[in-house]
């Protein structure tokens, strides 16, 4: 019984973190992944700057939506 | 284990050219072994394909052939599920093999350019979720709704048919060299690959198809909501919505997206039910009971505002509430179609299909029906999706089969779908929805009336059926609402009240409907306008420089408002038009999407030839002659055929002459007015035709004088020059499918021994 609910849990966030990842909800966690790996110097951006900067660059430079 | 391990470690792989690191595992499965797995014929693999061939077998016969008094909608999926399945396996593969060679030892952008922002390796899976996402939005839910005018069974032809042998293999293609150029745009490749004349004319061919693809799209949103109350405060609301979400996401809590997506959902659905409550009160029904022409007004003044506004503030919410219905309502209807399984009674070729008088749209089965049906089966908008965004966040190249290839497929999916939705309603009751207030009278006796007097077999409909159909989903009228949106939504709410909720619940269903369409083309209304905006920009920073700065506001101001009156007065022309907008300007819509499916087939034709692929150039070449005899024929026919419902210049005559004759109605024009309107209109629309089909012929032809002087240049050994970024050895690894093969598990389960820092040590910077 505990494992059956625990199974649908888990698909149940499966199912969350792949919607996630195809909004883009996980921007972030990416970008911090890459700042880590790359060995930047510098501080990351912190996750209100990261959006801000996200929704700047759109701005700059706009992508069509399909029909 | 994976053919020939000692050679991997070597490091350099003579027959790519291309260096390895030789301290990783190999970033790419060996070719031997992925040749011999493809190759090798178990008797389980057999018997699948077998079994998928024979399904798929069934199903065709049953659509084309059986074709009795009624057909299941199940064989439509049957039919399709397994032509793509066949399509995916075979045909996409021998595209991978023969022209793009992918090469997993080379870096994509998202590797050999990371930077945590553009350039993201990103999860097929994912990607694939996401890139759908971005190519599907209202063009497949609504042409395959005006084309069923012919029957079910030349839509379901030209959609399945066509999205395996050119829709698919466009988005593919472009994405791909897209991708071998560091994400580069169609318009920079068109350049790169054309020279300077054919890529000005692919620049401004793209904006005039901009312009004219969001005017048409915004013409279905005020079809669908004009006199509609529950709708227009429905659609209305998502604004409000929008900007909550917008400032939730900029000040209360940034990047929580899935959280303000639920909640943004949430308010979307109280919108609907509120939606009905509204408009059953005296109060709502007189506020928000708009004519077409104020709400087109309404959303060129919006369609401006959105388009100046922060992205943060209203596009980038509505894009997250977007996705999040697109994913959940197609879903839902594939679910529901699978267990509903509705009967269909709409034959196979309709009377219409050999007439080019019909209704809905007029003109005959070739070239119009190829031209109403665009998105779904072949939609030169994806190459500006398919270049730009995708490309960067790939995270191995031989996965772009499976993102570009494979999530066509999956629009052209949708656009079954909407065609079962669309011939699961009576089909009396079609006609009366998707003819012209001028034919149809807009009411439901005069309605009636013409629907029966068309000579339909099996059609007898009654005025009480449309006023009660109206009732159910919550309009005071059904009549003439053409344009495609609600004929899908009383379609969908057919369905999905069989499956959820009874008859109580069809008027929440239609609003849902009507709802996404909104929302996906108040989405591709504001993002065009700021894509064609820019181009704009860039075009007149050729000869005023201080245009190309995007932060420059009163050139940014000028030239939103100079894409907004384009779109607008188009818009303005359609929803006036006496003769009907949709039924004169859709086919225009199809021209100038199929005209930009041309151009960008032209460029990959030229790439294709450049890399000295001339064996297998036919594959392209196939599509590119297809679209452009379409194309071309439509549009020649909209300019030169004299039959006046076809021919924009014909039926200008037509009432010209009866203007210079003093007649005050002619036709289903009855003032000297709108005689006027349409003698203008029918004008404008003529003249874009030319520009179009001029602009493309253009195109074309420099691709294939690219492609005759690349022929050459190989025959005389003279190098050719390639635009591709140089190849970058690569230091990741993943699996090219939606399931790994026993190769690609092996070789990942390499990689995950590998230790995490010096993994990300080198393949991060």
């Amino acid at each position: 019984m505990g494992t059956g609910i625990a199974a649908v849990a888990n698909g149940f966030r499966g199912v969350a973190r792949y919607l996630g990842g195809v909004m883009g909800a996980d921007a972030y966690a990416k970008y911090l992944e890459h700042h880590r790996a790359a060995g930047h110097a510098e501080p990351p951006l912190t996750e209100r700057e990261f959006w801000r900067d996200r929704t700047d660059r759109q701005e700059q430079n706009p992508q069509g939506r399909c029909c | 284990m994976a053919g020939a391990p000692d050679q991997r470690k070597n490091g350099t792989r003579a027959e790519g050219g291309l260096a390895t690191d030789p301290d990783f595992p190999p970033p790419a499965v060996d070719e031997a072994r992925l040749e011999s797995e493809d190759r090798r014929w178990t008797p389980g693999k057999i018997a699948l394909w077998a079994a998928i061939a024979l399904l798929g077998g069934v199903a065709w016969f049953m659509l084309a052939i059986v074709r009795g008094e009624t057909v299941n909608a199940i064989w439509f999926v049957f039919a399709s599920v397994c032509t793509y399945l066949i399509g995916y396996r075979f045909y996409s593969k021998v595209i991978e093999r023969y022209i793009t060679g992918p090469d997993d030892r080379r870096a994509t952008p998202a590797e050999y350019k990371a930077d945590g922002k553009d350039y993201v390796r990103t999860d097929r899976n994912v990607l694939f979720g996401h890139h759908f996402a971005a190519i599907a939005g209202a063009g497949p839910l609504v042409g395959p709704v005006i084309a069923a005018q012919m029957g079910y069974l030349p839509g379901t032809i030209w959609i399945i048919v066509g999205v395996v042998f050119a829709g698919a293999v466009q988005d593919y293609l472009v994405m791909f060299f897209s991708m071998r150029r560091g994400g580069r745009s169609l318009g920079q490749m068109a350049r790169e690959e054309l020279g300077v004349i054919g890529g000005t004319a692919a620049l401004i061919a793209t904006l005039l198809i901009m312009v004219i693809i969001v005017a048409i799209l915004a013409l279905v949103v005020v079809n669908a909501l004009g006199e509609s109350p529950w709708g227009v405060f429905s659609v209305g609301m998502t604004i409000p919505i929008a900007l909550f979400m917008g400032v939730y996401l900029r000040y209360l809590r940034p990047g929580k997206v899935m959280e303000v997506s639920i909640i943004g959902f949430v308010l979307l659905m109280a919108a609907i039910i509120g939606g009905g409550m509204v408009a059953q009160t005296e109060w709502g029904a007189t506020l928000f009971h708009l004519d077409k022409v104020t709400i087109a007004w309404g959303l060129i003044i919006y369609g401006f505002i959105a388009a100046i506004l922060p992205v943060w503030l209203l596009l980038a919410p509505r894009d997250y509430l977007s996705t999040f219905m697109k994913i959940g309502v197609i879903v839902m209807l594939a679910l529901a179609i699978i267990v509903v399984r509705p009967e269909v009674n709409v034959p196979a070729f309709s009377e219409f299909a050999s007439r080019e008088n019909g209704p809905v749209f007029s003109g005959a089965l070739f070239p119009f029906l190829f031209v109403t049906i665009a998105c779904g089966a072949l939609s030169g908008f994806h190459a500006l999706i398919s270049s730009g965004t995708t490309p960067k966040l790939v995270e191995k190249e031989r996965q772009t089969r499976y993102i570009g290839y494979g999530g066509m497929l999956m629009e052209s999916f949708v656009a079954i779908m909407a065609v079962v939705a669309a011939i699961s309603i009576d089909r009396g009751l079609y006609f009366a929805m998707n003819a012209p207030a001028a034919l149809t009278g807009g009411t439901v006796e005069t309605a009636a009336t013409w629907v029966n007097s068309l000579g339909l077999s099996g059609v007898n409909i009654t005025p009480g059926l449309l006023s009660e159909t109206a009732a159910n989903v919550g309009e005071q009228s059904i009549v003439s609402r053409t344009g495609g949106a609600p004929t899908l939504a009383v379609g969908l709410a057919h369905i999905m009240h069989q499956f959820v909720g009874g008859t109580a619940m069809m008027g929440f269903w239609y609003h849902f409907a009507i709802m996404f369409e909104a929302l996906f083309i108040l989405t591709a209304v504001d993002a065009g306008t700021r894509v064609a905006r820019f181009m704009l920009q860039d075009s007149i920073g050729n000869f005023v420089p201080r245009f190309k700065e995007a932060s420059w506001r009163p050139g940014a101001w000028l030239c939103t408002a100079i894409m907004v009156l384009a779109w607008g007065a188009v818009l303005l022309m359609g929803v006036t038009d006496p003769l009907g907008g949709i039924n004169t300007l859709f086919p225009l819509f199809g021209i100038a999407n199929q005209l930009l499916a041309a151009i960008a087939l032209a460029v990959c034709l030229a790439i294709v030839a450049k890399r000295g692929t001339f064996k297998y150039l036919w594959i392209v070449a196939l599509p590119l002659a297809f679209a452009a005899v379409v194309t071309i024929t439509a549009s020649y026919q909209k300019i030169f055929s004299s039959t006046p419902a076809v021919g924009y210049f014909a039926n200008n005559a037509a009432f010209s002459k009866a203007l210079a004759d003093g007649k005050t109605e002619f036709g289903t024009a009855k003032t000297v007015t709108a005689m006027e309107a349409v003698v203008r209109n029918t004008a404008i629309q003529g003249w874009l035709s030319v520009i179009f089909v001029v602009l493309s012929i253009i195109v074309i032809a420099t691709a294939v004088l690219a492609t005759v002087k690349a022929f050459r240049d190989r025959a005389a050994g003279t190098p050719t020059m390639d635009n591709e970024d140089p190849a970058v050895p690569s230091r990741v690894f993943a699996p090219a499918g939606l399931v790994p093969t026993t190769a690609e598990r092996e070789l990942a389960a390499e990689w995950a021994k590998m230790p995490a820092d010096a993994r990300l040590e080198r393949a991060g910077h």
